[in-house]
Formats: structure tokens, C-alpha cells, sequence
């Protein structure tokens, strides 16, 4: 008994040890895929960086025009053009971004307390698939109900001849627009913030919320003061996913706001709002055909490194917020 | 939300009576409550009207005919066919994907939650994984074309030209659209698995199993749960997504097969989805049939929403439960 006791006994350890060393390297060869793409997308975009320095993020000329001459550069590599001044799509980027996230933190805040608070048991209810469909919707389909739906309305109804006239020597107003991308970029990213904000709001010890309501405080009031504060690392976290989810947003926006890089002018009045404009994710599918030529491809995985580089900026400092989170023992989910 | 409706259970008038009298509303406290209702009530109304506006204009527009006949290289709305090709794409594309994300998703969260040695490693993998989740999808998408244009890659979609790879196959779109679905399956895994108490895995160590059959037979089947929410959140965004399979998958018009090996030759040819398809079609695309981009818009709505149903099923019933008698 004694001998064939053993021999199961050692093997089962082996196959423990062959199992984590399994996982362990899968796990490596992951991780390694990740630093590869890392490394790889800045070694292709090196040389258009190098070419033109810091004045690559800066303004100056078309942006088309310099994207042509990219494009159509001699085949011999001595003379690749790489000249590019890429702030209209910096700064299209940051504006789209910016302002969606702004109006997108409000609006879940706002329904977060809606939520939890003051909604009927129904209305919550529904609410939470409802939250849940909007996440779900692929962006190709905010971007059909934008191109089809809100670009003609704008262009037919709320532009008007007068507005059109003021920039016609500029550019051409049709309803692609950065008011278009905004909305649905709002609508988009809305429902990845609420969930987030309501899991934390609950959260939040009840004693808190009863100790204020005790001081005669109303509901309103309680949640503004305790719960909102006590919640706001969650609601910090949720608007840097917010952000990265709208940085990477690609197809939507090359639908919805114009195929014309162009940096809106806000002296324009409110005709800046519907001036297109053109992010850097939306260049890279706008321009997906021209990859292969070998400049104009580096000229993308240079947007690529740009986009690559803040949503890892930004996973940094989502992962900064939930940890002082953590420091006030409130669960990040 | 259940607290208030207990306090409110017996005498429910005196008791708003005597908090209606004791708190004092102001008016910003009244405006930021009405805007709150209005929040809320805009995400069901927005929700309300994309779904019942796709269904109107897809339902208009779609026919069975059209789900099941090729599509067809016609400008004309009436003359582009149906659209079979890219639902099959995206149901090759989404199994292939989820066969390839979830056995290494769940691989890596086991190992996270239950090895984890040397710490370096795992915080290093921890921190890798997050920014996969944070990478826009068009990056992976071009860095998956920098991978699969290398010549020894070439096996898997075809030799373009001397040592250059096509780089574009349902092999290199599934591989890229995996890394989408990875840190959703890795995410719900842990969490399923950190949820179960240590005494679970204490009392199978006593029975004498070690760790690998103590997760194979204990552990996995434990959190299966999780590990279905996780691949159906995954399923859901790779069903979803546009620029891989717009950059990746060649977006031809119909499932062009490639090589000689039977069963392998669609996987290494090109093809769409119904994402792709909808794009191509839509003004922003170069085709101009709405009407096709609508149906196929809804039959992509459809799963979707079927996905997210079963997502529902999975978490609503009962896990096991752990307490002690």
C-alpha cells in the first residue's frame, strides 16, 4: 500500500508546479505581446517625430495639404516627406473630448442621483438596463443615427443661410459638426459614468447620509454634501475611463463631425460649434487605405503613439484615484 | 432606496408631515432635484428612442430575403444584395475571437488570484492588462497590421508580395479583437474568484488535493458565473466593434477565401461584419444605400441586445452560497 500511496502522492505536486509555471508564462507572453505593442508603434512612428520636432504639435499650414504631400512623397527614402504640423487634430481631439467628458460627468452625476435617491422603485429598476443597453450600443450605430439623423437636421434646420454665408470662404457647413460628435460622444459615454457613480454612491455608509439627514438636512442636500464627496474618487475614475473611452472613439466621430481637418475657430461666435473637425483616431480610419506607403503610414502610428500614450497617462491615473479610494475604505467595483 | 420604503411602511403621512415641516428646501436644492429627474429620465427617453427609431427604420427596411443572400457589387440600393456575408463574418469573427480570449483570460486571472509569484510579475501583468483595456481599438487595429504584414506570418492570411504578409484575415482581426475581450474576461474572473472564501479552498486542501485540482474541480466551476458575464461583456464589444475589422478583416464585400486547406482557407480570407457593413454603406462610407445600412444596423442592435439579455440571465439566478450552517 505504502509504495503506490507515494507515487500518486508526488505527482499531483508536479502537475501544481507545471500548472503555475503554465499560467505564469501565458501570462508573460501577454504581458510581453503589450510592451511589444508599445514598442513597436513608437519605433514606426520615430521618424515623423524626429522629422519635424516639437513643431509637430504645433500649428501651421493645411493639414490635407501636408497629409497629400505625405502621401505622394518620391519612393526613394533619402527624400520621404514627413512635414506635419498636427495641432487642428490635437486640438479637435481635446475640444471633442473634453467638453463630452465635461457634460457627461454632470449628466451622470445627475442621473446617478436620480438613481439612488429619488427615482421610484420602477423607474430605478428600469433604469438599470436601460444604463446598460446604452453601453452596449456598438458606436457604428450612434454614428448611423448621428450621419442620418442629426447631421441633415443641423445642416437643414438649425444652421442657418446666414451662418453658412459667414464662413463660406473658409469652410463648408453642412451639419458635420463638432456639436454632432459631442452629443453622441455624450450619449456614448454617459452610461459607462453612471454605473460607476451609482455602485459608489451606494456605497457610501449609511450612517454618513443618516448623521446629515439628523442635522435637518434634506435628501437633496445630503447627497450633494456627504455623498458626492465621499464618492468622488469613483467619479474622478469614471470620467478617465470616460475620457479614454472618447479619446479611442474612432468610427463614430469620422461619421459624424466631417472629413475635413480643420481647427474651429471660437471667435467665430456659435458657428464654432458647428464647424467639423476631425480627432486624431478618426484620421487614422479616415486614412486606413494609404497605410502602406511607407511615410504616410509612419505619419499614422505617430497618431497611434499619441492616442497610445495618454490612454496609458490615463489608465496611470485611474488606477491613482481608486487607490486613495481605497484609502477611505470606500469599494471601487 | 428599500430603507426609505420601510420608514415610509407604517405611518407614512405623519412621517413626511414631520420631515416636510424640519427640512427646508431651497431653491437650488429644488432645481438640482428636478435636474436629477430630468437626467434620469433623458437617458430612458434617449435609450427609449434609438431603439424603437432602429427597429421602425430597420424593420422597414429588412427582409429575410436579404439575411440570406449574398451581397452584391451594385451601386444601387435595389442591386447590392443582401447581406449574408457579413453576418456570417461576424459570427466566424466572434467565435474565433472568444475561443482565443477566453481560455488565456481566464488563464491569467487564475494565475493573478491564485499563484501570483514572483509579485514583480503579476503587478507588472496587473498593470499591462489595464492598459489594454484603456488602448482605442483603431491602435490595436494598426499594430495588429504591423505584426501580421510580417513575412513569417504570412501562413496566416497570405504572401502579398516577396516576404511581405497580406496582413489582413480573420486570423489577425480575431487576435487583435481578443485583446478587446481580454481585460473584460480577466476583470470578471478575478472578481468571481476573489469571492470565494478561503475556507472553500482550505477545505479542499484537507481533502488532499493540491492547488491545480483544487481550481480545476472547485475554484472554475465556482465561478462560473463570473467567467460567462466576463465572455459575454467581451462577445458583446467584439460584436460591436468597427476599426479592427475595418483595418484587419480587409472589409471586402463578400468572405474571400484564401490558401487550399478546406476549413481553414475562410479563416486566412478576408471579409466583414455587419459593423463594417453598416460603415461601408452609410453616407460616410463610400456606398450609398441607407436603407441596407439601417437592417443590417438592426440585426446588429438585435444581438446585441440578445447578448445583453443573456448577460441578465447569467447574473440573476443564484450563486452558491458559501456561509457556514
Amino acid at each position: 500500500m505504502a509504495a503506490p500511496g507515494t507515487q500518486p502522492e508526488q505527482d499531483p505536486d508536479r502537475t501544481d508546479r507545471r500548472v503555475e509555471l503554465g499560467l505564469g508564462a501565458l501570462s508573460a507572453a501577454v504581458l510581453l505581446l503589450i510592451s511589444f505593442m508599445i514598442v513597436f508603434v513608437f519605433a514606426k512612428a520615430w521618424p515623423s517625430f524626429a522629422a519635424n520636432g516639437l513643431a509637430w504639435f504645433g500649428p501651421g499650414g493645411d493639414i490635407g495639404d501636408q497629409l497629400t504631400a505625405i502621401f505622394n512623397s518620391p519612393a526613394d527614402p533619402e527624400d520621404y516627406v514627413y512635414e506635419l504640423r498636427a495641432w487642428p487634430l490635437l486640438y479637435a481631439t481635446a475640444l471633442i473630448t473634453g467638453i463630452s467628458v465635461l457634460l457627461a460627468t454632470v449628466l451622470s452625476v445627475l442621473s446617478a442621483i436620480f438613481i439612488v435617491e429619488f427615482a421610484p422603485g420602477w423607474i430605478a429598476s428600469l433604469l438599470q438596463p436601460v444604463v446598460r443597453l446604452l453601453a452596449a450600443v456598438p458606436s457604428v450605430i450612434y454614428g448611423l443615427i448621428g450621419v442620418l439623423v442629426l447631421v441633415p437636421f443641423f445642416g437643414n434646420h438649425l444652421i442657418t443661410p446666414e451662418q453658412k454665408e459667414s464662413v463660406q470662404y473658409v469652410i463648408q457647413l453642412d451639419g458635420s459638426s463638432i456639436l454632432a460628435g459631442v452629443l453622441v460622444l455624450t450619449v456614448m459615454i454617459t452610461p459607462i459614468m453612471v454605473a460607476i457613480t451609482v455602485d459608489a454612491l451606494r456605497s457610501v455608509p449609511r450612517n454618513w447620509m443618516e448623521g446629515a439627514a439628523a442635522l435637518g438636512v434634506n435628501r437633496f442636500r445630503a447627497l450633494r454634501t456627504v455623498g458626492i464627496r465621499a464618492a468622488r474618487p469613483a467619479i474622478v475614475a469614471a470620467a478617465i475611463l470616460a475620457t479614454a473611452r472618447a479619446l479611442g472613439e474612432a468610427i463614430m466621430l469620422s461619421m459624424v463631425t466631417g472629413s475635413i481637418a480643420f481647427a474651429p475657430n471660437p471667435l467665430d461666435g456659435l458657428v464654432f460649434f458647428f464647424e467639423p473637425a476631425k480627432t486624431f483616431a478618426s484620421e487614422i480610419v479616415d486614412c486606413a487605405e494609404g497605410l502602406s506607403v511607407k511615410p504616410f503610414g509612419e505619419t499614422m502610428y505617430a497618431f497611434a503613439a499619441i492616442l497610445l500614450i495618454s490612454s496609458a497617462f490615463l489608465s496611470f491615473c485611474g488606477w491613482y484615484a481608486r487607490r486613495s479610494m481605497r484609502k477611505y475604505t470606500l469599494q471601487a467595483r | 432606496m428599500s430603507a426609505h420604503a420601510q420608514s415610509r411602511a407604517p405611518a407614512a403621512l405623519i412621517e413626511r408631515l414631520r420631515t416636510a415641516h424640519r427640512e427646508s428646501w431651497s431653491l437650488g436644492d429644488l432645481v438640482g432635484v428636478a435636474a436629477a429627474w430630468a437626467a434620469g429620465l433623458a437617458l430612458c427617453a434617449i435609450a427609449a428612442a434609438i431603439v424603437i427609431y432602429m427597429m421602425v427604420q430597420g424593420l422597414q427596411y429588412l427582409s429575410i430575403s436579404e439575411m440570406f443572400s449574398h451581397p452584391l457589387p451594385g451601386l444601387d440600393q435595389s442591386q447590392s444584395g443582401g447581406f449574408l456575408d457579413p453576418i456570417l463574418g461576424t459570427v466566424v469573427l466572434t467565435i474565433l475571437s472568444t475561443l482565443l480570449a477566453a481560455p488565456i483570460g481566464i488563464g491569467i486571472a487564475v494565475w493573478l488570484t491564485e499563484y501570483g509569484k514572483p509579485s514583480g510579475l503579476a503587478r507588472a501583468v496587473e498593470s499591462g492588462v489595464e492598459v489594454v483595456a484603456g488602448t482605442p481599438s483603431i491602435v490595436l487595429a494598426i499594430f495588429g497590421l504591423l505584426v501580421f504584414q510580417e513575412g513569417f506570418l504570412s501562413f496566416l492570411s497570405y504572401e502579398a508580395t516577396d516576404g511581405v504578409a497580406f496582413g489582413r484575415s480573420f486570423f489577425a482581426a480575431a487576435a487583435m479583437m481578443s485583446l478587446i475581450a481580454l481585460p473584460l474576461i480577466v476583470g470578471a474572473t478575478r472578481e468571481a474568484m476573489n469571492g470565494i472564501p478561503r475556507h472553500v479552498r482550505e477545505a479542499s486542501y484537507a481533502l488532499g488535493k493540491d492547488r491545480a485540482s483544487t481550481i480545476r474541480r472547485v475554484l472554475l466551476p465556482a465561478s462560473r458565473r463570473g467567467i460567462g458575464t466576463g465572455v459575454a461583456l467581451g462577445m458583446g464589444r467584439i460584436v460591436g466593434d468597427t476599426a479592427i475589422v475595418f483595418i484587419l478583416l480587409g472589409a471586402s464585400l463578400r468572405l474571400e477565401s484564401q490558401g487550399d486547406i478546406p476549413g481553414l482557407q475562410v479563416l486566412q480570407g478576408t471579409g466583414s461584419t455587419l459593423t463594417t457593413y453598416v460603415y461601408n454603406n452609410s453616407p460616410a462610407g463610400e456606398g450609398g444605400s441607407p436603407d441596407k445600412a439601417y437592417a443590417a444596423a438592426f440585426v446588429l442592435l438585435a444581438i446585441v441586445i440578445v447578448l445583453n439579455f443573456g448577460i441578465d440571465l447569467i447574473t440573476r439566478g443564484k450563486g452558491p452560497s458559501w456561509t457556514r450552517a
